[in-house]
C-alpha cells in the first residue's frame, strides 16, 4: 500500500512549495466544454423519440424472442465432437411428438452447439427433453453429443411473469421517481422517472430489434438500468441545486446548461467504467449472459446520454411552468 | 476516531476477509480458521434444479376424504347405518340408512369432530341428512404444514437416493425448490421426489350392485392397473379404504415370491397390523386390490387372514424400482400432489465454460477499469485501484462468510460492481481536482471532495440498492443470484470506495505530511 502510494506521492510532494495557480489535471473533457445542452435538447428529444418508436414498432410487429421463462417449454443445448450441420439436427427432430421444434446455433458458442426449443405438451414436464435427447442419439449415436444443459419450464409459470416483471419495471421506475423527489424536489423526480420510462422502452426496442432473447435476466438487466441509470440525474441536479444556492439571479436555463457542462466530465467517466466492464461482459461472457449484458449495455448508454437530454429539459420545462403560476 | 484507530480496522477487515476467501482458492490447512469454500451455483457445477408447486388444495381434499371415512366407521360402531357418506368439496355428506337417527348421529360426530367439522344447516330438499364442513381454522392449519410436511417428506427421500449436499426450500406460498448438484439425468430423481406414494388396501368389488366399467354402482370405484398377467387392465374397486400407507414402519425391496421381478416387502405398525389382520379375516376368499397413487399394482386373492402385520407389493418391478418405492413406503406419502413446474439441469462442461468465461471477462473488465483509473487519476486512481482489490476481497468473503451462493449471474453482477464501484470514486476525485482548481491545499481539497460528494454517493447506492430490492422481491434463480451480489457489492463499496480511502488520504495527510494531492 504504501510503496504504491508513494509512487504517485513524491512527485505531489515537490509541487507543495508553491502551488499552481491553476493545476493541470489528466482529463478527456475539459471543466467546461460549454455546449449548449438546452438548445439541443429539442432536437435530440425528436431523435430519441423517432428511435423509440420505430424499436416499439419492431417491438409491435416482429414482437420479442422470449425465452422459455416467458413462453414455457424445453430448451436444451447441445456440442457436437464432431462438424454437425444444423440442417440434419432439424431433420433428426423432425419427431411426431415434438411441437414446433426451432434449432438455432448457441451465440457466442465455441461452435457445433446447437439450441433445441420445443414445446410443452400441458401434461407432463419431462417428456419433451427425453424425447429430444432419444431422438438425437437414434440419429448421431451415443455419445457423439454432449447436453450442456436442459430446461423446462411449465406453461403455468410463464402466464404471471409477463404482468409481474412488467410491474417490477414499473414499480422500481416510481419508487425511483418518488426518492429523487423526496431528495431533490417534484419536476425532478418527474424528469428522472420519464427519463428512466425512455430508457426502459429504447432498450425493449432495441432487444426487438436486435433480436435477443427476453428472459427473466433480461428483466433483472432492465432493473439495474433503472436503479444505475438514475445516478446521472442524481449528479447532475445535485449541481443544479448547488449553482443555484450561489447564483440566484442566473436563469435556470444558464445554470442547467453550467451543471450538465461541468459534471458532464464525471457523468461520462462513470458510465464509461461500467460502460467498459459491461462489455467484457458481452463480449467475453459466454452464450449463457449474453442477452443480458446486451440489455446492460444498451441501458447503461443510453441512460447516460438521456440524463442529460430527456430528463433535464423536462425539469426545466416543469420548473418554469412553475414559476410563471406562483408569479401570477 | 483517529487515522490510526481507523487503519487498525481495515487491517481487521482485510485480516478477516483474506482467512475467509482462502479455502475457496486453495486447500486450507487443517488448522486453518475457516475451511467453508463460497458454494458455487449449479450453473457453475452443474446439476438439477427442480420447482415443484404443492397442491394444496388437494391436500385439504385428502384431508377431508379421511375424515369422512372416519365418520362412515364412528357411525358403523355406533350401529347408526348410513346409506352413503361422501366428499362434497370441504364438507362431509351424510346420508342416514334410518332418518330417525339423524340427532343420534348428529350428537355424535358433534362431539367426536369438536374443533375440527361445523354442521351446517339446510333446508334444501335433496340437502343430505347431514353436511358437515371443515372449520376455517382447519383449513388454515393444514394449508400452513403442507409444504412443510412436504419439505421433509422429500428430504428424506433425497437422503437415501445419496446426493451429494442437495439444496431444498421453500419458496412462496406453495413452492419448493429442490437442487442436486451432480446428478445429470435427472429422471429417476423426478420419479422418486414427484411421487406421492399414497398406498392404499381396499376390496375388489363384489356382488350384485357392482356395475360394470362404464357405469360403476354405488360405493364402487374403476381404477386403472396392472393385470396378473401383465398389462394394463381396469379394476372395480371398492371406495371404502381398510388400510392406507401410513401404517407402514418399513419396507425393503426383494425377490418376488409370485411373479418375475422385484417386490417390495412392508412391515406395519400395531394399529395397521390389527386393521390389516381384522380385514383379512372377514374377507377370506375375495381380492384385495393395493393401489398405489390410484394405480392397482396387483389385486390378489386372500387365502387365509394375513396377522403378521407384513405383506408384499408385486408389480415386475426391476432393482431400482423396487429399491426406489421401498424408499418412498418407508418415507412415508407425500401430503398432497406435487407437479412439476421447471427444470433446468446445466452439464458439467457448460459449468466449466461458464466459470472460466465469467473469470476472464471479470479479469478484462477489471483489468480495463484499474488501469483507466491509474492512468487517468494518477496517485488517487492508485487509491482507488487498492480500495476496488479490497471491494472484490469483501465481496467474496462475504459470499463465504455468509453461505452465499456464488452463480454465473453472481459473477456478472462482481464484474458490474467493479464498474460502478470506482463511481463513488470518481465524483470524489472529480470534486478534489475541482477544488484545488480554486487554489485549496491538499486537505482542504480531500475534505471538501468527501463533504460535497457523500449525498450524491449516498443518493445513487439506494437508488441502485432500491432496484436490487425489487429483483430480490421479483426474481427466482439466477436473478436472485444477481440481485444478491449487487446488494451486498452495494455495502462493500460503500465500505471500501468511501470508508477506506478517505483512511488511506488522512494517513498520507497526517502521517506522510503530504501537502498535495495527485489526482
Amino acid at each position: 500500500m504504501k510503496a504504491r502510494t508513494g509512487s504517485a506521492a513524491p512527485g505531489a510532494r515537490r509541487g507543495a512549495a508553491a502551488p499552481p495557480p491553476q493545476p493541470k489535471f489528466f482529463a478527456l473533457i475539459p471543466p467546461n466544454p460549454g455546449i449548449d445542452f438546452v438548445r439541443l435538447a429539442p432536437r435530440m428529444a425528436l431523435l430519441s423519440t423517432l428511435i423509440i418508436v420505430v424499436g416499439l414498432v419492431s417491438v409491435w410487429t416482429r414482437g420479442l424472442n422470449y425465452g422459455i421463462d416467458f413462453t414455457g417449454g424445453t430448451v436444451i443445448e447441445v456440442r457436437f465432437a464432431g462438424p454437425t450441420s444444423i440442417a440434419d439436427v432439424r431433420s433428426a427432430l423432425d419427431h411426431p411428438e415434438l411441437r414446433s421444434v426451432s434449432v438455432q446455433d448457441v451465440v457466442g458458442g465455441r461452435g457445433n452447439e446447437f439450441q433445441v426449443r420445443a414445446q410443452q405438451r400441458e401434461d407432463e414436464a419431462s417428456s419433451v427433453a427425453d424425447v429430444i435427447k432419444t431422438a438425437l442419439k437414434e440419429r448421431f449415436g451415443e455419445g457423439t453429443f454432449d447436453i450442456l444443459r436442459v430446461e423446462t419450464v411449465g406453461p403455468k409459470v410463464g402466464r404471471d411473469l409477463w404482468r409481474n416483471a412488467t410491474f417490477a419495471v414499473i414499480a422500481a421506475t416510481v419508487m425511483m421517481g418518488i426518492y429523487i423527489a423526496i431528495r431533490f424536489d417534484l419536476p425532478v423526480g418527474v424528469g428522472a422517472a420519464a427519463k428512466l420510462l425512455h430508457d426502459v422502452l429504447f432498450t425493449l426496442g432495441a432487444i426487438s430489434l436486435a433480436g435477443m432473447e427476453f428472459d427473466l435476466s433480461t428483466v433483472a438487466a432492465l432493473l439495474t438500468v433503472v436503479g444505475f441509470s438514475v445516478n446521472d440525474n442524481v449528479i447532475i441536479s445535485d449541481r443544479i441545486r448547488e449553482s443555484r444556492k450561489k447564483n440566484r439571479r442566473e436563469s435556470l436555463a444558464t445554470l442547467v446548461n453550467l451543471s450538465i457542462n461541468e459534471t458532464l466530465s464525471r457523468t461520462v467517466i462513470n458510465s464509461g467504467t461500467v460502460v467498459l466492464t459491461t462489455t467484457a461482459l458481452f463480449v467475453l461472457g459466454g452464450p449463457v449472459i449474453h442477452s443480458f449484458a446486451f440489455a446492460l449495455l444498451v441501458g447503461f448508454l443510453i441512460g447516460t446520454y438521456s440524463s442529460i437530454f430527456v430528463s433535464t429539459p423536462i425539469v426545466l420545462a416543469l420548473e418554469e411552468r412553475r414559476t410563471k403560476t406562483t408569479r401570477r | 476516531m483517529s487515522v490510526g484507530y481507523r487503519l487498525l480496522l481495515l487491517a481487521g477487515l482485510v485480516v478477516a476477509a483474506v482467512v475467509v476467501v482462502t479455502p475457496t482458492f486453495i486447500a486450507a490447512p487443517k488448522w486453518w480458521p475457516w475451511q467453508q469454500p463460497v458454494r458455487l451455483g449449479l450453473d457453475l457445477q452443474g446439476g438439477t434444479h427442480l420447482l415443484y408447486q404443492v397442491q394444496i388444495e388437494q391436500a385439504i381434499d385428502n384431508h377431508v376424504e379421511r375424515i369422512a371415512r372416519e365418520i362412515e366407521r364412528e357411525l358403523r360402531d355406533a350401529k347408526i347405518g348410513a346409506a352413503t357418506v361422501e366428499r362434497v368439496d370441504r364438507s362431509v355428506h351424510v346420508k342416514l340408512a334410518n332418518r330417525d337417527k339423524r340427532s343420534e348421529a348428529r350428537r355424535l360426530l358433534e362431539e367426536r369432530f369438536a374443533n375440527v367439522l361445523e354442521t351446517r344447516e339446510s333446508a334444501a330438499p335433496d340437502a343430505p341428512d347431514l353436511s358437515m364442513a371443515l372449520v376455517e381454522r382447519e383449513v388454515v392449519r393444514i394449508r400452513d404444514g403442507v409444504v412443510d410436511q412436504a419439505l421433509n417428506v422429500i428430504r428424506n427421500r433425497i437422503d437415501e437416493f445419496g446426493v451429494v449436499e442437495p439444496t431444498l426450500q421453500a419458496q412462496g406460498e406453495d413452492q419448493i425448490v429442490v437442487q442436486l448438484p451432480g446428478i445429470q439425468d435427472p429422471q429417476r430423481a423426478k420419479d422418486l421426489i414427484g411421487r406421492t406414494a399414497q398406498l392404499e388396501f381396499r376390496l375388489i368389488a363384489e356382488g350384485p350392485n357392482v356395475g360394470t366399467v362404464q357405469a360403476p354402482g354405488p360405493g364402487v370405484q374403476v381404477l386403472p392397473g396392472l393385470a396378473d398377467g401383465g398389462g394394463r387392465t381396469q379394476y372395480l374397486v371398492e371406495k371404502r379404504t381398510i388400510m392406507t400407507g401410513d401404517a407402514v414402519t418399513n419396507a425393503t425391496p426383494m425377490q418376488s415370491t409370485s411373479m418375475d421381478g422385484m417386490a417390495v416387502n412392508f412391515e406395519l405398525d400395531g394399529r395397521g397390523a390389527k386393521l390389516f389382520g381384522d380385514a383379512t379375516t372377514q374377507n377370506v376368499g375375495r381380492r384385495l386390490a393395493i393401489i398405489l397413487d390410484g394405480y392397482v399394482q396387483s389385486a390378489p386373492q386372500i387365502r387365509e387372514p394375513i396377522t403378521g402385520g407384513s405383506g408384499q407389493i408385486t408389480g415386475r418391478f426391476n432393482f431400482k424400482e423396487a429399491q426406489d418405492l421401498a424408499n418412498v413406503l418407508r418415507n412415508g406419502a407425500l401430503p398432497a400432489p406435487l407437479t412439476l413446474q421447471e427444470e433446468r439441469t446445466v452439464g458439467p462442461s457448460l459449468g466449466q465454460d461458464s466459470i472460466r468465461m465469467g473469470t476472464t471477462s471479470f479479469v478484462v473488465g477489471s483489468a480495463l477499469v484499474w488501469l483507466f483509473m491509474a492512468i487517468y487519476y494518477r496517485g488517487g486512481g492508485v487509491i482507488t485501484d487498492i480500495a476496488l482489490l479490497l471491494n472484490v476481497l469483501f465481496l467474496v468473503g462475504a459470499f463465504a462468510l455468509g453461505g452465499l451462493t456464488l452463480t454465473l449471474p453472481g459473477i456478472a453482477g462482481l464484474v458490474l460492481t467493479v464498474g460502478m464501484a470506482v463511481d463513488a470514486n470518481i465524483l470524489i476525485l472529480e470534486r478534489m481536482r475541482e477544488e484545488l482548481r480554486l487554489g485549496k491545499t491538499a486537505r482542504a481539497a480531500i475534505e471538501a471532495g468527501y463533504d460535497r460528494a457523500w449525498s450524491a454517493i449516498l443518493d445513487s447506492n439506494v437508488t441502485l440498492f432500491l432496484s436490487g430490492l425489487i429483483m430480490l422481491q421479483f426474481g427466482t434463480g439466477p436473478v436472485r443470484g444477481f440481485a444478491v451480489t449487487m446488494l451486498v457489492g452495494i455495502l462493500t463499496t460503500l465500505v471500501t470506495a468511501v470508508f477506506a480511502t478517505r483512511v488511506m488520504y488522512d494517513w498520507l495527510v497526517t502521517s506522510r505530511r503530504i501537502a498535495t494531492v495527485s489526482v
